[in-house]
C-alpha cells in the first residue's frame, strides 16, 4: 500500500490473470475441445496447444494494455472506453477543396492501378468497384439512419428489390436494357419503401430495427421459395452486361474497343464499371447534401433529434419518415441493379441479414450522418476483410490448414464491437447541423445528446 | 381432430424453447431497455457446450446412465454458457451503458457476428448431428382417419422438455418475486437511478440478469439439441429472432407473458407448417412481430410504454 506504483503493477497482474482465467472458462469447450463428424457418430478431439496459446496471449496483452494504454488514475479494469468517446479528436467535416481532392482521386485511381499494377488491374479495379458500392449503399442508408434516425436493419431488402426487378425486367423483356432499368429499379424499390414504411411509421427505435429485419428477411425467404417467378435458390443468371451508349464491351466488330480504335482489353468493363458505380455514388451524395439544405432534410434531421418536438412544430412526421424510407430505398434500388449487371448473376444467397449489419457497421462505425465517415468506413472494412484474402503467407505459420479467409467475418465482428466500444460515435465524430444559428456559441446536436450545453 | 392434437403437443415442446429464450431477451429489454441481439447466439452457444459436455461424459469417460449424465451436462451447459453471458455484457454492453440509443444494439450485432463465426472458425462449419437419446413415448390415443390409423404420442424427450420448462418457470418466478436479487431487479427495471441510490448495485443486477438469462438459454440449448439432433454454429440466429417474436407478442418485459408468447409462436410456426407450407413458417413468425409491434406495442400481458417529455 505504500507505493502506488507498485500497487499498479499488482493491480495489472492480477487483472490479467482474471482476464486469462476468463478465456480459460470460456475457450475450454470451443479451444480445448472440437467434435468433429466421424464414422461412428461424433468425434471429439483435444487441441490444449491452442487453449494454452489463447490463454498466454490474452494475459500478455492484457497485461502489457494495463500497464501501458491504460494508464489512468481510476482503478484498472473498470469502464475502460467510455471516457474515451469524448476525448476523440474532433475532425472537422471535409468541404470544399478536400471533396474535390477525393473525387479527382476516385476518377483517377483505375488509371493509377492500370499503370502501376498491369498484373493485378482485375483485381484491384473490382475491389474499388465493391468498395464503391457499399460506399453508395452505405449513403442511401445514411439518409434513413444518419439523417433520419430511423434505424433500418433491412436495407438489404432494397438492394435485393433493386437487383432482382433488373434482372427480371432484362432476362422478361429483350429491349431493357442496364440504363432504362436503373431508374424503374429505383422507383419500385422506393416504392416498396413506402408500402414497407408506412406500417412502421408508429415504432421507433430497437422496435424499428426488428420489424425492418423482419422484413427483410420476409423478402429473402420470399426470393428463396417463389421458384416460378424468381428461380429460388438457383437465381437468375444471364443477367445483361452494361453498354456504352449502345456499344457493347466485347471482342470484335461494332464493340466499344473497335469503335474508337483500341485495342480490345478485358478491363475497360471493369473500368466503365467502376466509372458507373461513381457516378451512382457521387448522385446519391450531391442528392442527399442539397435535400439537406432543403426543408425536407431539415426536417428529417429534426425527426432525429426529437420526434415530440418535431410534431409539437407542426411537421408532418409520416411524410417525413415516409420520404426518407423511398428516398433511401431508391438508392438501394440503383446498387442493386448496378449489382446485378455486374455479376450477371443474382440469388438469394447474396441478400442476408449479414449484408445489412455491414451496411449499417459502415453507416454507424463512420459516424452517423457524415457523408465522409461512410467512405473512410468502407475503405477499411471492405478493403480490410479482402485484404484478408491476401494473407496466405500466413498459412506457412500456422500450418497448411489455416485459411485466413474463414476469420474475414470473425474479425469483422470483433472490429464492430470495438470500435464502438472505443467510439461510440463513429469514426468520424463531428455531426455539424446543416442549419445553425451562425452568431453566440455554437453547441452540435449531438453534444446535447451526450449531455453538455443544457 | 388426432392430428390437431399431435401438432398441438409439438406446438407446446418447440414453443417451451422458444419461451426458454425469450425470457433472456425480455429480462434484458425490461432492465437495460435494449435488444440484446447475441441472446440468440448465446443460445447456440449453449446447445454445443452441451453436446461436448455429453461427448465427454459417454465417449471419453464412459458414463452410460443417461438422467445422470444429462443432469451433469444440463448444469455444465448453464455454468458455462452464464460465463459466456456474463462477458459479453462486460465486454460489450456496460462501457456503452449511458451512450446514445442505438449504440449498444450495434455492439449487440457485432457480438452476434462475432459469436457466429469464432464457433465457426473453432467447431467448423458442417453440422453436428447427435443420435436420438431418450427413445419412446406415452400413446395417447388412436384415432382412425380416411388415410389410416393417426397414433397421437407424447413423446419422453416431449415431456421432459414441458416438464422441465415448468419447473424452472416456477423456480424463475419465486426467484423474481421472494429474493433480495429479484427485488433489485424489479427496482433497477422501474427506475435504475433511484435503485442505484436506495443502495442497489446496479452494475452487479444487470451482470446477473444476463447469467441468469444466459443459464436459460443453455437449457434451451440442451433441449434444442435433444429434440432436433442436429446443431450448427447458425442455430442461434432464427430461433432469436422468433423467441424475440415471442417476448414481444407476450409483452416485453414481462415474465409470464414472455412463456405464453413463446409457447404462441410454436404453436403457430407448428400448425402453420402443418396445415400450410413449411416453405414459410418463418415468414409467419416474422409477420406477426411485425403485425403485433404494429397493432399491439406492448404486447398481450405488457404494460404500455408512457413516455414522459
Amino acid at each position: 500500500m505504500a507505493n502506488p506504483a507498485n500497487n499498479r503493477v499488482a493491480d495489472s497482474v492480477r487483472d490479467a490473470f482474471i482476464a486469462a482465467l476468463l478465456v480459460a472458462v470460456l475457450g475450454f469447450f470451443f479451444l480445448a475441445l472440437r467434435t468433429d463428424i466421424a464414422p461412428g457418430g461424433l468425434a471429439l478431439s483435444t487441441r490444449w496447444g491452442l487453449w494454452f496459446a489463447s490463454i498466454a496471449i490474452v494475459f500478455g496483452v492484457r497485461l502489457a494494455l494495463n500497464l501501458l494504454v491504460f494508464n489512468r488514475d481510476t482503478p484498472v479494469g473498470s469502464g475502460a472506453g467510455a471516457g474515451l468517446a469524448r476525448a476523440a479528436a474532433r475532425l472537422p467535416d471535409m468541404s470544399g477543396w478536400v471533396n474535390w481532392a477525393m473525387l479527382a482521386a476516385a476518377v483517377a485511381l483505375p488509371f493509377f492501378i492500370m499503370t502501376f499494377f498491369p498484373g493485378q488491374q482485375r483485381q484491384y479495379i473490382d475491389l474499388s468497384i465493391l468498395i464503391l458500392t457499399y460506399v453508395m449503399l452505405g449513403w442511401g442508408l445514411n439518409i434513413v439512419v444518419g439523417l433520419a434516425g430511423l434505424l433500418d436493419l433491412g436495407y438489404v431488402a432494397f438492394y435485393a428489390l433493386g437487383a432482382y426487378s433488373f434482372a427480371l425486367l432484362s432476362t422478361h423483356f429483350e429491349f431493357i436494357g442496364f440504363w432504362t432499368a436503373l431508374p424503374l429499379a429505383g422507383i419500385l424499390a422506393a416504392f416498396w419503401g413506402v408500402i414497407l414504411g408506412f406500417p412502421v411509421l408508429r415504432l421507433r427505435g430497437d422496435y424499428l430495427a426488428i420489424v425492418t429485419l423482419a422484413f427483410g428477411e420476409i423478402i429473402r425467404v420470399v426470393l428463396l421459395n417463389w421458384y416460378e417467378f424468381t428461380g429460388g435458390p438457383n437465381g437468375i443468371s444471364g443477367i445483361p452486361k452494361p453498354t456504352f451508349f449502345g456499344l457493347e464491351f466485347a471482342r470484335g466488330e461494332g464493340g466499344f474497343a473497335d469503335y474508337f480504335g483500341i485495342p480490345f482489353s478485358t478491363i475497360h468493363r471493369f473500368v466503365y464499371l467502376y466509372f458507373i458505380i461513381l457516378i451512382l455514388a457521387v448522385v446519391t451524395h450531391l442528392v442527399t447534401m442539397r435535400l439537406r439544405r432543403l426543408p425536407i432534410g431539415r426536417a428529417w434531421e429534426a425527426l432525429r433529434e426529437d420526434e415530440i418536438a418535431c410534431r409539437s412544430l407542426g411537421i408532418n412526421t409520416t411524410n417525413t419518415k415516409l420520404t426518407a424510407f423511398a428516398i433511401g430505398a431508391m438508392f438501394g434500388g440503383f446498387a442493386g441493379s448496378f449489382f446485378a449487371t455486374r455479376q450477371g448473376f443474382v440469388s438469394p444467397e447474396s441478400f442476408t441479414f449479414i449484408e445489412s449489419a455491414i451496411i449499417l457497421a459502415i453507416v454507424v462505425l463512420g459516424g452517423l450522418g457524415s457523408q465522409v465517415g461512410v467512405v473512410i468506413a468502407s475503405i477499411i472494412m471492405i478493403g480490410g476483410m479482402e485484404m484478408l484474402r491476401n494473407l496466405g503467407f500466413l498459412s506457412q505459420i500456422f500450418g497448411p490448414d489455416f485459411d485466413p479467409v474463414q476469420y474475414r467475418m470473425l474479425i469483422f465482428g470483433l472490429a464492430m464491437v470495438l470500435i464502438m466500444v472505443w467510439k461510440p460515435r463513429g469514426l468520424i465524430a463531428s455531426r455539424e447541423p446543416s442549419v445553425i444559428y451562425k452568431q453566440k456559441k455554437r453547441i452540435g446536436a449531438d453534444m446535447v445528446a451526450q449531455g453538455e450545453g443544457h | 381432430m388426432e392430428y390437431f392434437v399431435q401438432q398441438l403437443i409439438n406446438g407446446l415442446t418447440l414453443g417451451s424453447i422458444y419461451g426458454l429464450i425469450a425470457i433472456g431477451y425480455t429480462m434484458v429489454y425490461g432492465i437495460i431497455g435494449m435488444i440484446n441481439f447475441a441472446h440468440g447466439d448465446i443460445f447456440m452457444i449453449g446447445a454445443f457446450i452441451a453436446l461436448a459436455m455429453f461427448l465427454i461424459l459417454t465417449s471419453v469417460l464412459g458414463f452410460a446412465f443417461l438422467p445422470v449424465v444429462l443432469l451433469i451436462v444440463l448444469i455444465v451447459s448453464m455454468v458455462f454458457t452464464s460465463a459466456w453471458g456474463w462477458t459479453v455484457e462486460r465486454l460489450a454492453y456496460r462501457p456503452l451503458r449511458g451512450s446514445f440509443r442505438l449504440a449498444p444494439l450495434i455492439t449487440a450485432i457485432g457480438m452476434s457476428i462475432l459469436l457466429q463465426n469464432f464457433v465457426r472458425v473453432s467447431q467448423g462449419a458442417r453440422v453436428k448431428p447427435l443420435p436420438p437419446q431418450i427413445q419412446g413415448g406415452v400413446t395417447l390415443f388412436e384415432g382412425n382417419t380416411e388415410t389410416g390409423a393417426i397414433v397421437v404420442q407424447l413423446s419422453y424427450m416431449q415431456l421432459i422438455i414441458i416438464v422441465t420448462t415448468v419447473v424452472l418457470m416456477a423456480g424463475f418466478t419465486l426467484l423474481i418475486n421472494k429474493t433480495a436479487l429479484g427485488r433489485a431487479q424489479r427496482a433497477c427495471e422501474q427506475d435504475r437511478r433511484m435503485a442505484a441510490l436506495l443502495g442497489v448495485n446496479v452494475d452487479r443486477t444487470i451482470s446477473l440478469t444476463f447469467v441468469m438469462g444466459a443459464a436459460l438459454a443453455a437449457v434451451a440449448g440442451l433441449m434444442f439439441l435433444l429434440l432436433y439432433g442436429v446443431i450448427d454454429f447458425y442455430i442461434g440466429f432464427l430461433a432469436g429472432i422468433k423467441a424475440f417474436t415471442a417476448a414481444v407478442l407476450g409483452g416485453i418485459g414481462s415474465l409470464p407473458g414472455a412463456m405464453l408468447g413463446g409457447l404462441l409462436i410454436g404453436l403457430i410456426e407448428v400448425f402453420w407448417s402443418g396445415y400450410f407450407t413449411v416453405e414459410y413458417k418463418d415468414v409467419a413468425a416474422f409477420s406477426i412481430l411485425a403485425i403485433v409491434l404494429i397493432f399491439l406495442p406492448s404486447g398481450l400481458l405488457g404494460k404500455p410504454e408512457v413516455e414522459k417529455v
